[in-house]
């Protein structure tokens, strides 16, 4: 069924980009993952919008899409200033906010 | 029954406008009090310009209120009931009783106000110059209005509260009056004992009221309509032949024990002497016309009480007539040995308080209330002289035989003044003396009470004797001491100066009387003697005229148009309906029922009136007052007694010749020589012992230990109870402290902050400050919430 293949592929995209969150170091990496994340959210939205023929899923993608915008936005400012400061954007050297 | 023939000869009884709105008398005081005490100093005459006001008003109306009762007697019909003048205002109610304010006007009242307007008028202005600079000048005057107010209040009376109320603000103004000049510890001792013993007395007029209360209200309620205070219905009451015994016998005798305490009477007297500490203005009033007049007033007032209780006229000797017979004796007998002058009349007001006592308790009801009208004139000029002497002639000093003798030459209107007045007081004719106390002797004899008869004349032969003593120690002899010019002390003129400053040191020896009188008249140039300013002298003239004069008014020796006191005052024994006695409840304006004359005591073909008020229970009405006969005089006993007040001045003077001025060796130290003499005269300078008995064996036999036991109770009983309560509290909040505050409040507060604590100690790793960790977390925990969900659903 076609609805399968794209949960799947959503579920395979969905794995990648939690692996790269976690794994990675590099914080544009990471916020790439978070991209692939939000991306898989949204084919999963688009299937199931698909299947129940409401244009629902759509809209919540298109909103999906403005806000993955807005925090990639928002992400590459604070690692650009991440790296203006410590000329490094490796997280794990990040460790202030320790408690 | 007699209705045609009473109401021809019972014309209607005249009334005005002075008799109706004679409750007015008290109040014009009494407001003059707030008066002087609110606005007193800002007025240029220091407050006195509102006293004298008040008493001239309050004389003005008394005078009018006299005259218009006069009328009313001569008005109406020979043996017709003269209704008093009664009205009542509710005071104040509790538990469905009232309590009234109102007047109750005859002619016994109206006596007594005349005269105590009148003396209080006199004493106000007197007192402007006596106590001219005095510090508490305005006080001083407030006081004495004020305790006028409370005599007037009590004279005109309606109801036994009333006359409770006034009687208590003249025990409150004696005290604040008597100890005028406090600063000087025997003065504020003085006042204390004077309130202390007249409060004695006191306990037994509450006690007594009470008592009559209980006993009379119902009846009074039934018979008459008013309440058992009212003094007519007590009075109805006690004549109806309704109280039982006890109830009457108990509620006079309590209510004898308050006219003992305020009359100065054996053996509450010991408070009198003493209040002559007060300003002299202070004595005159004090003993003339108002306080110790209040006791006799009492007796006189309510006198069907004392009648029936004290079985008067019941043949045998009564408490009254003992207690008067004593009081007359033993103060006489007191007066010869003072030095100081007020005191000799202090102990002649007493023995004077004793022949008005001994004559009501013998049924000489009018001779005793005339002793207190006459009484009132001779006495009140006798103390102002005595205050003119200290004030111009003896530099404040009282006494006799230090500073006074041959003031005569110096002062002759003071001198004349107090031979005319101890004339009067002796009983010498045609003094108004004469008038009353031969009257009050011969009506006691008259009555069966022989034994008292002679003592009422063994009284008046030591009244003559002491007197005597008396003026010849003042106005005889050489001047001696401050008389004679001589001071006692340098520095005097400096001592007068300082009399608004208070200087005690060199008044020491002035017996603390009148040492802090201001005064005006010495500065320097006139030492000597001297007689007193107009405003003494002008009163002491009128009270002298008065002390000739007064006893005409009723004087029984001149036939019976002379006897106008007894036809005025005396109320007219006759039984009447108890309407005719009711009261007018609302106020002034409302008319008053007629007097209605009804009953037996209208047998016009006998000659001689005789009622059964008194003996018998009045049938078909109410009597108010018991049937009393008079004496007839006879020359033949008058003359006994002026033999023997003539006995007594001759050998007084003869014996104060030998002994002051020719110093006869045989009598001079007599009291020295003689053990027998000499222990009488240390009895009677010691007063009987009696006030060391008050004082060492009641004072400090009862409330030394009571004091003890209470100061005992204070600190073990209280002070323990109060302190164990301290102790246990204090133990059970140490225990508090440790246990619930320390382990239980704190405990749970800790204990939250160590739960907190180790929580966050426990979950701190989580806070890595790794992003990569935080990412994991989260997912991990969205994993498993996606997992529980899974489970869930299916």
């Amino acid at each position: 069924m076609l609805l399968n293949q794209f949960l799947v592929l959503g579920a395979v995209l969905f794995s990648i980009g939690v692996y790269g969150v976690i794994a990675r170091r590099n914080a544009v990496l990471v916020l790439m993952s978070i991209e692939l994340i939000l991306n898989s959210v949204n084919i999963n939205l688009l299937a199931f919008s698909l299947r129940s023929g409401t244009p629902d899923g759509h809209t919540f993608a298109l909103y999906v899409i403005a806000v993955a915008a807005a925090e990639v936005g928002v992400g590459l400012a604070m690692v650009l200033l991440m790296y203006r400061n410590r000329r490094s954007i490796a997280l794990d050297e990040l460790a202030e906010m320790k408690g | 029954m007699f209705a045609a023939s009473s109401e021809a000869a019972s014309a209607a009884l005249t009334s005005g406008f002075f008799l109706e709105n004679a409750w007015v008398i008290p109040v014009i005081p009494a407001v003059a009090f707030a008066l002087i005490i609110f606005f007193g100093r800002r007025m240029p005459m220091k407050g006195s310009e509102f006293g004298i006001l008040s008493m001239v008003a309050s004389l003005v109306f008394s005078g009018g209120a006299i005259m218009q009762w006069i009328d009313r007697v001569n008005g109406a019909g020979e043996e017709q009931f003269i209704a008093p003048i009664v009205k009542t205002w509710t005071w104040w109610q509790s538990g469905g009783m009232e309590f009234g304010l109102g007047q109750h006007v005859d002619g016994l009242t109206l006596a007594v106000l005349g005269v105590v307007a009148f003396i209080s008028t006199l004493v106000q202005i007197y007192s402007v110059e006596y106590l001219r600079g005095d510090r508490r000048y305005t006080h001083f005057f407030a006081s004495l209005t004020l305790f006028s107010a409370g005599m007037m209040n009590m004279v005109v009376a309606e109801n036994m509260i009333q006359l409770i109320l006034g009687w208590e603000i003249m025990g409150l103004c004696s005290f604040m009056l008597i100890g005028h000049w406090w600063e000087e510890g025997a003065n504020s001792r003085a006042a204390l004992k004077a309130f202390f013993t007249t409060r004695t007395g006191d306990v037994g007029l509450l006690a007594g009221t009470s008592i009559l209360f209980f006993a009379a209200n119902d009846w009074t309620q039934k018979t008459l309509g008013v309440s058992g205070f009212s003094i007519r219905g007590l009075s109805a009451w006690a004549l109806s032949g309704e109280p039982s015994h006890s109830a009457i016998v108990w509620g006079a005798a309590a209510l004898f024990i308050a006219a003992i305490g305020k009359s100065g009477q054996f053996p509450l007297h010991t408070w009198l002497p003493d209040a002559m500490a007060g300003p002299t203005p202070v004595s005159s009033l004090l003993h003339s016309s108002t306080m110790v007049v209040a006791g006799v007033f009492l007796v006189a007032r309510l006198y069907p009480v004392f009648f029936e209780g004290m079985d008067i006229l019941g043949g045998s000797s009564n408490f009254i007539v003992i207690i008067g017979g004593i009081t007359i004796v033993i103060a006489a007998a007191l007066a010869f040995v003072q030095t100081d002058i007020k005191k000799v009349l202090a102990y002649s007001t007493v023995s004077q308080l004793g022949y008005m006592m001994m004559g009501l308790g013998a049924g000489a009801w009018l001779p005793a209330v005339f002793h207190i009208f006459t009484h009132a004139f001779f006495k009140a000029c006798l103390f102002l002289g005595a205050g003119s002497i200290s004030h111009s002639a003896s530099h404040h000093s009282f006494e006799m035989k230090k500073d006074m003798g041959g003031l005569r030459k110096f002062m002759p209107v003071t001198f004349g003044t107090w031979v005319i007045s101890t004339l009067a007081l002796c009983g010498v004719f045609p003094f108004s003396g004469f008038f009353s106390k031969d009257e009050i002797i011969d009506n006691v004899g008259h009555n069966g009470y022989t034994l008292f008869m002679y003592v009422g004349l063994g009284g008046a032969f030591l009244t003559a004797a002491y007197m005597t003593r008396a003026t010849y120690l003042t106005f005889f002899g050489e001047p001696r001491g401050a008389a004679a010019g001589e001071h006692h002390d340098d520095g005097h003129g400096d001592a007068h100066a300082a009399h608004d400053d208070h200087a005690h040191d060199d008044h020491g020896h002035h017996d603390h009387h009148d040492a802090h009188a201001a005064h005006d008249g010495h500065h320097g140039d006139s030492h000597g003697p001297h007689e007193s300013p107009a405003l003494i002298t002008v009163p002491l003239v009128i009270l002298a005229t008065l002390a000739i004069g007064s006893g005409l008014l009723n004087a029984v020796p001149f036939g019976h148009s002379f006897e106008n006191f007894t036809k005025w005052v005396e109320p007219r024994v006759e039984v009447i309906s108890p309407t005719g006695l009711a009261t007018v409840v609302g106020g002034p304006g409302a008319s008053r029922p007629a007097a209605e004359e009804e009953g037996d005591g209208h047998s016009a073909e006998e000659g001689h009136h005789d009622s059964p008020c008194g003996k018998e229970t009045p049938k078909d009405g109410v009597c108010v007052a018991p049937q009393l006969s008079h004496a007839e005089f006879k020359w033949s006993k008058a003359a006994l007694s002026m033999i023997i007040v003539l006995l007594g001045m001759v050998i007084s003077w003869v014996l104060c010749v030998q002994l002051y001025d020719r110093k006869n060796k045989a009598l001079v130290g007599l009291t020295e020589r003689n053990a027998l003499l000499g222990r009488g005269y240390r009895f009677l300078v010691n007063k009987y012992y009696l006030d060391a008995l008050y004082e060492n064996v009641i004072v400090r036999g009862i409330a030394h230990p009571v004091s003890a036991a209470a100061y005992w109770v204070n600190q073990n009983v209280l002070d323990g109870a109060v302190n164990g309560a301290g102790n246990i509290t204090r133990k059970v909040s140490g225990w508090v402290y440790r246990n619930v505050d320390q382990r239980v409040v704190d405990g749970t507060v800790n204990a939250s902050g160590e739960a907190a604590r180790g929580l966050g100690g426990f979950l701190r790793p989580v806070q890595s400050g790794k992003v990569n960790q935080y990412g994991a977390l989260l997912f991990g925990t969205a994993a498993i919430g996606a997992l529980v969900l899974v489970i869930i659903n299916t």
